[in-house]
């Protein structure tokens, strides 16, 4: 039962507040690719076993999605940061 | 056994007598006595039957570790089922029976099966009742006659739950010395505090000190009185903290109305209310629990835990036996001794396995000790009446036992065979307790982040380390508060009890209970290590070991060391099984909580609801709303009875009346989101598959949208009401998600448009009139909108005053009729719907729900997403390849799908319409097709079927494979109820092909 | 040791001494014809299948920790064909089929208990999906029955069938031939049949690397060294991404928490099993008497084997919204598994593409115990043939890439 701090609210949250949104930074590739390309974009995901890079929508709160890095072995989270952030640094 | 003169530090209130029904039979007791003290005191052996032979069980213990007393409390409303004697508080008039006993508790057959017990051994089941498998329901029905305890009440429940959340710094599970301690300490920092204690008074294991020790006593007091005065602490009593999620999420359910008599509840407040506590730290001052020694026959009534014994001394005042044995490998079964000849003049004889601890003084007293010894066997018929006793030597690694045996005679066996830390809410969260040799026990861990453990949990046996440790814990997490208290205190060093390592005999251990509730013998868990069942969990789940409704609180640690033993291997390294939550089980309602009945999940009503209300409407449950599905009229009939119009009469006549006339709609359940900025036609065309580009103010246009994999997943209208002011709806049921959905793209794939999207689903009420003459019924409601039909043409919508509201006025249909939906912000919702009704009442205009709706609808061919699609439907497959533009700048999502392999078959499953040839037949709704008569192979479905009114016939809409290459072809539905029907493939628009009626009246 | 009442009898009456393994604890050998990775049901029943029917391939199963300990022992035990499309009703109906017949084949009483699964109903859209879903069934051979709210009042009494609740019942799908089993049984029913054939089962042996090259596999890396194989089948569940990144593989799969728990050992008093999607919970008596309660898979990823508190809490409401009796009742114990859910909510039973001789198991979700023989033995055919067999072919992972999905997400009441 996490306990979210959503980083355009800055408070810490219950969990209920949040929808989890799926693997964050998956690339979508352009009209002209295969079909096997087109199959992994929309169906396979890394889902790895332990730190975890997603999106989570603050659907009762903000409503803004941002980034969660997450063990999803021990449930800790490890960071939190918006869209934004992440472009401003790249 | 009897209740002794009045003690000193007694919990009984000898003022206050109550009566109270145990089996039948009316009793007496005091308040302040558990139901299991006022049995005891009432000398009552027997109070249960044991789960799988049946046998006498007494009560063991004295607290929630009980396995044995389980009873059903009260009936009706009230009932509760597997109550635990040691927990139910007494109250006057309380009724009580034995959760067991088949048919009762004084003859049980199981028990009579006594031949067939050596055959009845963990397992058996899945080696017999094999064949053949068919009979297995007959054997499955007699088996399950002989299981469970406590029937499920009858009657629904009686009282009400709720919950609160609580926010505090620091939360302390355990009321006892180191709980206190902590709380106390973290408390004069400043810091909020919250104390959560299972029982009705505070002060745990503590209380059992007060009778020798007035320090104990005294520090109780005190520390009791001053948390209760600072208003930074909230004590919750009889409240169990049953989970420890993460993030520090503590999970209580505090028992409110449990300890009251019926009579004198309170209806108006909760039986039980969960706390859900988020705490920045954590101390876990749980406790532990002792466990017994092994014997043969150690299950038999009279048989008990010695710390259970002690409270029952101490703080009821009740005495278990005249003729005590105690036996134990560790200090503490020696204040047991004391208490007895201190206060209740009982000279026990007290068997220590170890040798050497210095029992000079209760020699002195004239108490028989015998050291290196240790219980073998008891043996009695309800109740203990024998021991037998021998000395026994330890090498090293293992016990063994002299073969020559001495018998005592005696009415009560306390045994001490150690402690076992409350770990478990420590390991809710994956961390695994570590075994200390020295304690012979489970420690937990502790291991994760913003929490401590303090008092006997840690090992600790004398109170005053307890209130050291507690204090050290609550500085610790003081620390990380950034919170200070002085002085500071000392880690507490561990006093060790010197528990001896674990022993079972090794004769009888088919009479040896491990777990009493679930009748795992020694010999059990010997058969699952012989039949290779070696993991811990194996063992757990083949012989059902710790399954039951105590958890295992008491027997698991023995079967593990046993395990341990037979196998070979350290206790460590045959580690525990999981700790899960319950810590203690939890009152289904009590999860629940007010989220029950109506409000088990929100109610949505449109603005206009009372009026459909009062027009005596029947409602459809669409997601979360409430919508009027039709309004029925009353019908008159002689002798003044009156009934109304069945579904089918009323959408008939509602149908008609919208074909001829007129009639009323409320739509303010599709879902509406507001879109601004300047892209909003960019990002229409990318989330719709048609084109948006040219949309211009004052204009709407129909949309339809896939998900990236292609497929329909919504559609509506959405109108233009300037270059960067637009507003979309959506389906009902889909609005939430559909809005999800949109912000999800715009957020972390677009970023760069310049959109902003606002739900205003409940900003607004949707009044829909529909029908030839709607434009006369709002004409006379709306005169700065010229309604002429070249002025206001179809898919045009128009701002203006309706019956003196602000409104924007659509030309939208979803019927094919002349339809205007007049949208006023919701306020003014039921005020336009009644001036609508006044206003169209010389033209009888009829109100209309869903199901005449979805007529209309489909004589028109129009789909409804989640009915005729179902997630598996191109825009190709619904035949609305006209909505799809390839030539977008931006592919439209899913578009790059709709040309995979499989998207582009010519034989999917497309959209068609159905005529049964049976013109009055109306095929049900779901029905599969087939090919030809006799075909099993489906190649489709029927999505929506109805009568339709204004053809006079049946229709259908249907996915039907390559269907739309089929117009024409006669194929078959195959109905559940056995019917087959020919129907013909055929458009899928009804009526009004020519889209004469659009129009409406000119 | 065949398992009859003549020879607990025998043993009974010798103090139970003689007793043997019900499967032998092995020590991996170097090499195998076949490694099953994944010591669940499916991987035990694959064995078993693989056994029976190719008797030359030596074969192991290797499990990370104790067989059975994943999901296999952690799901609400229900079992049932009724699914919506073709392709998924086919494959559990072949499974059902099995079922019927599995505690004699393996003899062992895997306590299959056909008392009925009721999918319920609360909306007409519901309604009409239960209609076409029963109707499909009919036509694939699956038992299958609308049920009226009159005759469900009937059948169960203690259902709540009144209109004054939030969502009223209006109707059920019904199963006669489901029902639950007992789930450790059949780990153990197959591990002691497929050891009876000779398969190896290797406890406590983690795969930890996949020799790949050249576009097969070689075999697998474990905790107890190398251990060769030309075909190794992967049945992993909530691992099999885990495991098929040691291929370099990826799948169409997200492994989330699946919560479920029990009440206290009551008097039976129900006697079949209830599901409902629209309030999302499900609810059959075990033989011991507890109610055993699926609650609703939790949104995020999750490898922890637990959930949200708050998932339960809604299913308890759930409960008493379908069983007002059962308010007072008491819960004992939750707990959670890992369930790897694919994109249609069918499983992959296939072949992967790009690695001859690997074969992946998963994506089950909720709903895989039930299909446990049947999957099994379609995965044995599927690698004892090395080419799919024909009720494991719609399941191909190349679906995910042609669009053919069989989504049964489609078919409301039977997304467990």
């Amino acid at each position: 039962m996490f306990l979210i701090r959503c980083p355009y609210c800055g408070e810490a949250r219950e969990e209920q507040e949040f929808s989890y949104a799926g693997e964050a930074f998956i690339q979508r590739p352009p009209l002209t690719c295969s079909d096997e390309e087109w199959g992994d974009y929309l169906f396979k995901r890394k889902n790895i076993k332990g730190v975890t890079t997603e999106q989570w929508l603050h659907s009762a709160g903000c409503r803004r999605i941002f980034v969660m890095e997450r063990n999803n072995v021990t449930y800790e989270i490890l960071s939190i940061y918006t869209f934004e952030s992440k472009r401003g640094a790249a | 056994m009897k209740r002794l003169a009045p003690q000193a530090h007694e919990r009984i209130d000898r003022s206050k007598t109550y009566q109270f029904t145990w089996q039948g039979e009316s009793y007496y007791a005091y308040a302040g006595d558990t139901l299991a003290s006022a049995l005891l005191a009432n000398g009552i052996d027997v109070v249960g039957r044991s789960f799988k032979y049946g046998r006498k069980r007494g009560i063991l213990a004295a607290g929630v570790e009980e396995p044995n007393a389980l009873v059903t409390l009260e009936s009706g409303g009230y009932e509760v089922p597997n109550a635990r004697a040691t927990e139910i508080e007494l109250y006057d008039q309380l009724n009580a029976k034995a959760a067991s006993g088949i048919p009762s508790l004084r003859f049980d057959l199981r028990a009579a099966l006594k031949p067939f017990h050596k055959f009845m051994v963990a397992g058996f089941y899945y080696k017999t009742f094999k064949w053949p498998q068919k009979l297995w329901p007959h054997y499955e029905h007699y088996l399950r006659q002989l299981a469970g305890f406590s029937e499920v009440p009858q009657q629904a429940d009686a009282e009400h739950y709720d919950h609160q959340y609580q926010f505090v710094d620091v939360a302390v599970v355990g009321g006892g010395a180191a709980g206190l301690s902590a709380a106390l300490t973290a408390a004069q920092s400043g810091a909020s505090v919250l104390v959560i204690d299972e029982r009705a008074e505070l002060g745990g294991e503590l209380s059992s000190e007060f009778a020798s020790s007035a320090e104990a006593q005294q520090w109780f007091s005190s520390t009791k009185q001053a948390l209760e005065q600072m208003p930074n602490v909230r004590i919750l009593k009889r409240s169990t903290a049953f989970a420890l999620h993460d993030f520090n999420l503590l999970l209580v359910i505090e028992r409110r109305q449990d300890h009251v008599s019926l009579k004198q509840r309170n209806e108006k407040q909760s039986r039980q209310r969960q706390h859900r506590v988020r705490a920045k730290q954590v101390i876990l001052a749980t406790g532990s629990h002792e466990r017994p020694l092994l014997f043969a026959n150690n299950d038999l009534p009279g048989v008990l835990m010695a710390s259970a014994m002690r409270r029952y001394l101490n703080e009821f005042a009740v005495l278990c036996g005249d003729k005590p044995v105690l036996a134990g490998n560790n200090d503490s079964i020696y204040a047991l001794a004391e208490d007895l000849v201190k206060r209740a003049g009982v000279k026990p004889v007290v068997l220590d396995m170890r040798v050497g601890y210095d029992a000079s003084r209760l020699i002195a007293a004239g108490i028989d000790v015998r050291q290196g010894y240790t219980i073998l066997k008891a043996s009695g018929s309800n109740r203990v009446e024998q021991v037998s006793i021998a000395k026994v030597y330890y090498d090293g690694k293992l016990w063994s036992a002299s073969a020559a045996t001495e018998t005592l005679d005696c009415d009560v066996v306390a045994t001490s065979g150690g402690f076992n830390p409350l770990v478990h809410l420590d390991c809710h969260t994956g961390s695994k307790p570590l075994f200390s040799n020295a304690l012979q026990a489970f420690l937990p861990a502790c291991d994760k982040p913003a929490r401590i453990s303090a008092g006997s949990v840690n090992g600790h046996s004398d109170w005053q380390a307890c209130v050291q440790d507690g204090a050290y814990a609550a500085h610790q997490i003081l620390g990380r508060l950034e919170k200070s208290v002085a002085p500071t205190t000392v880690k507490p060093e561990l006093k060790l009890l010197n528990v001896a390592p674990f022993f079972c005999p090794t004769h009888q251990r088919n009479k040896i209970f491990i777990d009493m509730q679930n009748d795992v013998k020694a010999s059990d868990i010997e058969l699952a290590i012989r039949e290779n069942y070696r993991s811990i969990e194996h063992i757990k789940r083949y012989t059902a070991m710790g399954f039951g409704t105590d958890q295992g609180k008491i027997g698991n640690v023995l079967g593990i060391a046993l395990a341990a033993q037979l196998l070979n291997r350290s206790i460590p390294e045959v580690g525990t099984t999981t700790f899960r939550p319950m810590y203690t089980p939890v009152t289904m309602g009590a999860l629940a909580g007010e989220e029950v009945g109506l409000l088990f999940d929100p109610q949505r009503f449109t603005p206009i609801h009372a009026s459909h209300v009062a027009r005596g409407a029947e409602f459809e449950v669409v997601g979360q709303w409430m919508r009027p599905w039709y309004f029925p009229k009353a019908i008159e009939h002689l002798y003044d009875a009156q009934s109304a119009e069945d579904l089918h009469t009323a959408v008939q006549r509602e149908c008609l009346a919208v074909r001829n006339s007129v009639g009323v709609m409320d739509a303010s359940t599709l879902g509406k989101i507001d879109i601004q900025g300047p892209d909003v036609r960019e990002f229409l065309a990318r989330v719709y598959t048609n084109a948006w580009a040219k949309l211009a103010p004052g204009k709407c246009r129909y949309g339809v949208m896939c998900d990236e994999n292609g497929m329909i997943i919504d559609d509506g209208v959405t109108a233009c009401l300037s270059d960067t002011h637009f507003v979309m709806t959506t389906t009902t049921g889909g609005a939430a998600r559909i809005y999800n959905h949109l912000e999800t793209w715009l957020q972390t794939e677009w970023p760069a448009l310049k959109v902003y999207l606002t739900s205003v689903t409940d900003h607004w009420s949707t009044t829909a009139i529909v029908g030839p003459k709607a434009r006369r019924v709002i004409e006379k409601l709306c005169s700065d909108i010229d309604f002429n039909a070249k002025a206001f043409p179809f898919m045009d919508w128009r701002e203006g005053t309706v019956a003196g509201v602000p409104a924007r006025v659509m030309r939208i249909s979803f019927s094919g009729e002349l339809s205007y939906e007049i949208n006023v912000p919701a306020n003014y919702g039921r005020y336009i719907w009644e001036q609508v009704m006044e206003a169209g009442k010389e033209f009888d205009i009829t109100p209309y729900g869903t199901e005449t709706m979805h007529v209309l609808r489909a004589e028109k061919g129009y789909i409804i997403v989640g009915q005729d699609t179902d997630g598996s439907l191109s825009p190709y497959d619904a035949n609305m390849g006209w909505a799809v533009s390839l030539t977008k700048p931006y592919p439209f999502l899913g578009q790059r799908a709709l040309t995979r392999s499989d998207t582009v078959r010519t034989d999917r499953k497309q959209l068609v319409g159905l005529l049964p040839h049976d013109a009055q037949k109306v095929l049900p709704e779901g029905t599969q097709l087939v090919n030809a008569i006799e075909d099993k192979a489906m190649i489709g479905h029927v999505t929506s079927s109805y009568l339709s009114p204004i053809l006079g016939r049946s229709i259908a809409m249907a996915v039907v494979k390559a269907g739309l290459s089929r117009m024409g072809n006669t194929i078959y539905a195959k109905t559940v109820g056995g019917e087959t029907i020919p129907v013909t493939i055929a458009d899928s628009v009804f009526y009004d092909t020519a889209k004469e009626k659009l129009d409406g009246e000119v | 040791m065949k398992y009859s009442w003549l020879a607990l009898l025998k043993e009974g009456l010798k103090g139970h001494q003689d007793w043997t393994p019900t499967w032998p604890d092995v020590t991996p050998q170097t090499a195998y014809d076949v490694i099953i990775v994944g010591g669940g049901g499916h991987g035990l029943a694959t064995a078993y299948y693989l056994a029976r029917d190719f008797p030359t391939k030596k074969i192991a199963v290797l499990e990370k920790g104790w067989i059975g300990g994943g999901n296999t022992g952690r799901n609400t035990t229900i079992v049932r064909s009724n699914y919506l499309w073709d392709e998924a009703a086919l494959l559990y109906e072949h499974a059902l089929k099995l079922w019927e017949g599995l505690t004699e084949e393996l003899d062992f009483n895997v306590m299959f208990s056909q008392r009925g699964v009721y999918n319920l109903g609360h909306t007409l859209q519901d309604m009409r999906d239960i209609e076409r879903r029963v109707s499909a069934n009919l036509l694939n051979g699956v038992d299958a029955e609308v049920v009226s709210v009159a005759e469900l009042k009937e059948r169960i009494p203690i259902l709540e069938t009144g209109k004054q609740v939030r969502y009223p019942v209006m109707g059920a799908s019904f199963q006669a031939r489901g029902g639950v089993a007992r789930h450790d049984a059949v780990a153990w029913g197959f591990a002691r049949a497929a050891s009876r054939l000779g398969v190896d089962i290797v406890q406590n042996c983690e795969v930890i690397g996949m020799d790949v090259s050249g576009g097969r596999i070689h075999g697998v890396e474990t905790t107890r060294g190398f251990i060769k194989a030309d075909q190794v089948g992967c049945v992993p569940a909530g691992h099999a991404s885990v495991l098929a990144k040691m291929a370099n593989v990826r799948l169409p799969l997200e492994s989330h928490p699946l919560q479920a728990f029990v009440s206290e050992p009551m008097k039976p008093v129900l006697h079949t099993v209830v599901m409902s999607n629209a309030v999302h919970g499900y609810v059959s008596q075990s033989d011991k008497g507890d109610l055993v309660i699926g609650a609703g898979i939790d949104s995020y990823t999750g490898y922890a084997q637990r959930g949200s508190p708050h998932l339960i809490d809604h299913c308890a409401a759930a409960m008493i919204e379908l069983f007002p009796i059962f308010s007072r009742t008491r819960l004992n114990r939750q707990w959670g598994g890992i369930v790897d859910t694919c994109p249609d909510a069918c499983p992959i039973i296939s072949p992967i593409p790009e690695v001859k001789g690997l074969y992946f198991n998963c994506g089950w979700g909720t709903g895989g115990f039930k299909a446990t023989p049947g999957s099994g033995h379609v995965f044995a055919q599927t690698i004892g043939h090395d080419t799919p067999h024909p009720l494991a072919a719609p399941f191909h992972i190349q679906r995910f890439t042609t669009g053919a999905l069989i989504d049964e997400h489609g078919a409301a009441g039977v997304a467990h």
